[in-house]
């Protein structure tokens, strides 16, 4: 019963390789998202600092984000029109929406292994995450 | 202090805290909310929405090395994904009923006490023997060391979940504080080697903070000229921890982590005694 911890693998699991094959993946699916959220960051906060960078902004009062900052067909919008600022907000809301498609991944990925413990599991965080985004709970 | 000045400094510090973030698998925001507030006099609800802006870049920033060299366990990422999501959804329907500072207060001195205690060295033995509902779950794995692929066995799984539950209610009463809580959860309880526990927790840090992030865009709390500099920032700093991090010793990271969350405690037990929560 007692299995030594080491450099020898405990119960290899056949699947083992999908599970790199998956890992992969998932990392490269990372990578895309980052990257495209820090690409369209980047050419806002370029025209952003193009318009601004000589002004004196006062972040020490809180004033709260207009609708076209907040909302997300406001931000789009604005984005479309290549404003800066809207070109930032739309690249941070590709960064938030990463993680969310890198649960739906990994939801897909236990579905194809036929993993049921973690299919139920992945569904699970996947619904309140879902929830919680789209203000339903809490 | 022009936009252009602002914006540049704030990228400097930021890469700082990716970097930290990326190593310690705490996030930026240990770095980032007195960074803005402290530093820059930034709003401190600006300051928390570019923090969360900060979780989330270090998280996916770093997570794609750590996946891809196999450090991160993902099962356990997964399995313990759902602890921290039904404990934030606690923390944040119990917020309105409890004092939060002095949790906040409460809570430092825990982190105080969990710095010292996770900067000693874990003894090597303990991770023997396999744990049945861990290999029903299938949560054993390897990483990569120095001498070649290692595997382990995780260690009292129900203890590991229920200070997970712990750690969710804890990020959705204060903000801060979670991926402390996590990685101590996975190396003291969970018998997790350090390097698994702070990447595994990297991993799902930002998973708990998306989940906040349409509340924090409602209420106008992320506002561009700030969260920029730091997005861009951070990522450009975790992708450089994620480097270092293959290289680095675990005694060096357990060093940095103890200090990080020692920073940490202090920053929570003055956020309660301000009342800033």
């Amino acid at each position: 019963m007692a299995q030594p911890a080491g450099s020898e693998p405990p119960g290899r699991s056949p699947d083992h390789l999908d599970d790199h094959v998956i890992e992969v993946a998932l990392a490269r699916l990372l990578q895309i998202g980052v990257g495209l959220a820090a690409f369209v960051v980047l050419i806002g906060g370029l025209r952003f600092l193009g318009v601004h960078w000589g002004e004196h902004p006062q972040y020490g009062t809180f004033s709260g984000e207009p609708e076209d900052l907040s909302r997300v067909d406001g931000i789009v919008h604005a984005a479309v029109a290549l404003r800066g600022r809207g070109l930032i907000q739309l690249g941070l809301l590709l960064l938030i929406a990463t993680p969310v498609a890198r649960v739906i991944f990994s939801l897909v990925a236990f579905v194809l292994e036929r993993d049921r413990i973690y299919v139920i599991l992945t569904a699970f965080v996947l619904l309140l995450l879902l929830a919680s985004l789209t203000g339903i709970v809490a | 202090m022009t936009t252009l000045a602002f914006t540049l400094l704030v990228a400097v510090g930021s890469f700082l805290a990716g970097l930290i973030g990326a190593l310690t698998g705490l996030g930026g925001g240990v770095v980032i909310v007195p960074l803005l507030t402290l530093a820059f006099g930034v709003d401190f609800r600006y300051a928390v929405g570019a923090s969360l802006v900060s979780v989330i870049a270090t998280s996916s920033g770093a997570a794609a090395a750590y996946v891809r060299e196999g450090f991160t366990n993902i099962r356990v990422g997964m399995f313990l994904e759902v602890a921290t999501t039904i404990g934030a959804l606690f923390g944040a329907y119990v917020a309105a009923l409890i004092s939060t500072s002095a949790l906040a207060i409460v809570f430092g001195l825990v982190l105080l006490y969990s710095a010292w205690s996770a900067s000693r060295p874990r003894p090597q033995h303990l991770l023997s023997t396999p744990d049945p509902i861990a290999q029903r779950l299938r949560l054993d794995g390897s990483y990569p060391t120095k001498q070649g692929e290692r595997y382990y066995h995780v260690q009292r799984v129900p203890l590991g979940f229920g200070l997970m539950l712990g750690a969710g209610a804890l990020s959705g009463l204060l903000g801060i504080g979670s991926g402390a809580f996590k990685v101590l959860a996975m190396d003291q309880a969970m018998c997790l080697p350090f390097k698994v526990s702070t990447t595994t927790s990297n991993f799902m840090i930002g998973v708990t903070a998306a989940a906040s992030a349409g509340v924090y865009f409602a209420r106008g709390y992320i506002d561009p000229g700030i969260a920029m500099p730091v997005m861009l920032g951070v990522l450009a700093g975790a992708t450089l921890g994620a480097r270092v991090l293959k290289r680095a010793t675990p005694t060096a990271l357990r060093l940095l982590f103890a200090v990080v969350i020692a920073a940490l405690a202090l920053e929570m037990i003055y956020n309660g005694a301000t009342s800033r929560l």
